[in-house]
């Protein structure tokens, strides 16, 4: 059953049966969280709200950039349909790519498939998602501006988003492993990807970069989400949206391959 | 009957050291690889790698119901193949056959979270060790039962005892119920009753529900108690698979440091006045000694030089195995004067006669100390002599359980003399 350098083929399976342990992990980094915080779950809300208002003031106030089909006032809401696939993507790479390292004392004594560790991440980053989601419902109330049917599709987008992260996720969380390096790395590139992304401003505002800005797997998530959630008011750019599945399963296929080359001497290394 | 349930073939696992203090950092395995290719380029030699393997082409075959020991010294490799077994790395070269549910305690409470409560660590920590949610929480109160931790269920393990924080782990993995149980060491936790208690627990899975356990452990004791047969590792290889009485013997033997001489082993005090310059027992100056009857007395010579004034007087002690001591012979102390020298400055030989008391078969460790009694020790030498005894019995224990210092052991009386030599 065990063999020297041979890919354990039962390991999808393996994966399956510690679907409970997927869960657990989650779960109990989302109990440890806030353990010892006074705000408590508040910190998921307060971030995503404040940088909601700075966004809104220094891209839509300060630069006075166009909000893409609506009106001035409701810049906050074309802030936040991309501030939440954003923080949807920034914290599940962030805690993917610490997973590892994170859990080693698991990963040197105990066998599960690994994959299990990124994954765990996801699932608190979805979490996150879930309540910034909040957020949003009490923006749309405000402004009494509801999503209508092309919500639908946001499932669509939040998966594209979270199979974009995993692909980095699990490139970066292997690397960390061997060079600790990607771990001063990592927050670098979410502080810079945020403006390399259409976080504050609509992606209408930069027509001659579309195509080059498109490889940015995110920009096909952040569009999808206005699409679905601003009634359409962000029209589709289909090379775009093409350009980030590509990008986003080229991303996927390479950080499994060589997150299952490197897993079988993780234990050996971290 | 005889199933295999675990089968090992030529198994080897490879770790590859640097010898260049390389923390992994891109920047050094970037200079390193540059370093790599001048080299390669100018074709001078490869970068250094050892090679060390952990473990060298070991096979064995454990059969459903058996519970086997792996003994070995630090370093053997038994981690390491427990590691291997338990999947947590991957061998370098061979292959195993695992028929059945692996669970695998490599430590006690893998996973337990300090901030999460004791009730939360037990789900946590079942679900790593592979159990699912429903048989964690149909076995939920065996286990909260057998931790005795009932009333801090619901407070965070950070502040539970270190003794009850293992009493939780350890019965949470005594709870698991795999075909193949794999545990290391972690029977060194817990108090002496509760040590007894995972013990008990262990034996009764592995005899009355007919599973497979590996068990690795120094205390010898444990090992006796619980194993049906032994592996015995040392630098890597299997060196024996078999019963468990010869196992043990065999792993002592290996257990013991054979530095040659006996005089080697000699520690003096700073400022002694005085050095031993030569150690025979029995007329051998080597630092093993097999004793065919222990009613053999010992010749104890030493030759001494000494550089200034001094009073002088040997003490003996015998240990067991493990250091423990057993038996002291000071006829200094006891007789007062009579055995205590006025040295000179100058070369002097001692001679002491040492007798033993009836010892059952087994290892004993011999240590001297000349002393000036009461007040300074000026030379020992611990663990001075090995003693294998074959004893007249062939029974496996420990002699002095009860009475720690048995009349046998003592000098003969006037036996400690000791002349200049000219």
């Amino acid at each position: 059953m065990l063999e020297a350098g041979r890919a354990d083929v039962h390991y999808w399976h393996d994966l399956w049966r510690y679907r409970e342990l997927l869960g657990f992990l989650a779960w109990r980094d989302i109990m440890v969280r806030y353990k010892q915080t006074v705000l408590g779950a508040a910190w998921a809300l307060l971030q995503p709200a404040i940088t909601l208002v700075v966004f809104t003031f220094v891209f839509g106030r300060l630069a006075k950039m166009p909000a893409g089909g609506l009106t001035p006032e409701q810049y906050p809401l074309l802030v936040m349909a991309g501030l939440l696939p954003w923080q949807l993507f920034a914290n599940a790479l962030s805690s993917a790519s610490g997973s590892l390292v994170s859990n080693t004392h698991l990963i040197s004594k105990v066998y599960f498939p690994r994959l299990v560790v990124p994954l765990s991440a996801l699932a608190v980053a979805l979490i996150d998602f879930l309540i910034v989601g909040l957020l949003y419902l009490g923006l749309c109330a405000w402004w009494s501006f509801w999503p209508d049917w092309r919500v639908l599709l946001l499932p669509l987008f939040t998966l594209l988003g979270l199979l974009a992260a995993l692909g980095a996720g699990l490139w970066l969380t292997a690397l960390t492993v061997r060079f600790r390096d990607f771990r001063f790395i990592v927050p670098f590139l979410l502080q810079v990807g945020v403006f390399l992304s259409p976080v504050g401003f609509s992606t209408s505002n930069v027509p001659s970069w579309r195509f080059l800005f498109s490889f940015n797997p995110m920009v096909a998530v952040i569009d999808g989400f206005r699409w679905c959630l601003l009634h359409g008011a962000q029209p589709f750019y289909v090379p775009g949206l093409l350009i980030g599945l590509g990008v986003t399963a080229a991303l996927l296929v390479s950080g499994l391959w060589y997150f299952r080359r490197t897993e079988r001497s993780f234990a050996d290394v971290i | 009957m005889a199933e295999p349930v675990i089968t090992v073939e030529s198994l080897g696992k490879r770790y590859l050291l640097d010898h260049a203090p390389s923390h992994d950092t891109l920047r050094d395995t970037l200079t390193h690889g540059v370093r790599g290719l001048v080299r390669r380029l100018t074709r001078r030699e490869a970068a250094v790698r050892e090679e060390f393997w952990a473990l060298r082409d070991v096979s064995f075959t454990i059969n459903r119901g058996e519970v086997v020991g792996i003994i070995g010294r630090n370093g053997a490799g038994k981690s390491t193949l427990l590691k291997v077994l338990s999947r947590v790395t991957e061998p370098t070269t061979g292959r195993i056959r695992l028929r059945g549910r692996v669970a695998s305690l490599l430590e006690v409470g893998t996973g337990f979270h300090p901030e999460l409560s004791g009730r939360e660590n037990i789900f946590l920590n079942g679900a790593i060790l592979g159990m699912s949610r429903a048989e964690i929480r149909r076995k939920f109160d065996e286990i909260v039962a057998f931790a005795e931790v009932e009333r801090f269920l619901d407070t965070p393990v950070k502040h539970y005892s270190s003794g009850m924080y293992v009493r939780l782990a350890f019965s949470v993995a005594a709870h698991l119920e795999p075909e193949i149980l794999i545990v290391d060491e972690v029977l060194a936790v817990g108090d002496a009753a509760f040590q007894k208690k995972c013990l008990g627990k262990m034996g009764e899975v592995a005899r009355s529900e007919g599973r497979t356990v590996l068990f690795v452990s120094h205390n010898t004791s444990a090992v006796q108690n619980l194993c049906t047969r032994l592996l015995l590792l040392s630098n890597g290889e299997l060196t024996f698979a078999g019963g468990v009485a010869e196992g043990l013997l065999r792993y002592l033997d290996t257990g013991v440091h054979t530095s040659g001489r006996a005089l080697d082993h000699q520690v003096p005090a700073a400022g002694a006045p005085l050095r031993c310059l030569a150690l025979t027992v029995n007329g051998r100056a080597e630092d093993q000694l097999d004793l065919p009857d222990t009613r053999d007395s010992l010749a104890i010579e030493m030759l001494l030089e000494v550089t200034a004034p001094c009073r002088v007087s040997l003490e003996s002690f015998l240990s067991d195995h493990y250091g423990s001591r057993l038996a002291f012979a000071s006829p200094g102390h006891e007789a007062g004067n009579a055995h205590v020298h006025d040295l000179a400055p100058g070369r002097h030989r001692l001679r002491a006669q040492l007798m033993l008391p009836q010892l059952l078969r087994g290892h004993y460790q011999l240590e001297f100390a000349l002393v000036q009694p009461f007040l300074a020790k000026f030379v020992s030498f611990p663990a001075a002599i090995q003693l294998s005894v074959d004893g007249t019995g062939t029974t496996w224990g420990r002699l002095f359980e009860q009475a720690p210092s048995p009349p046998g052991f003592q000098l003969l009386h006037g036996t400690v003399a000791i002349e200049p030599v000219t």
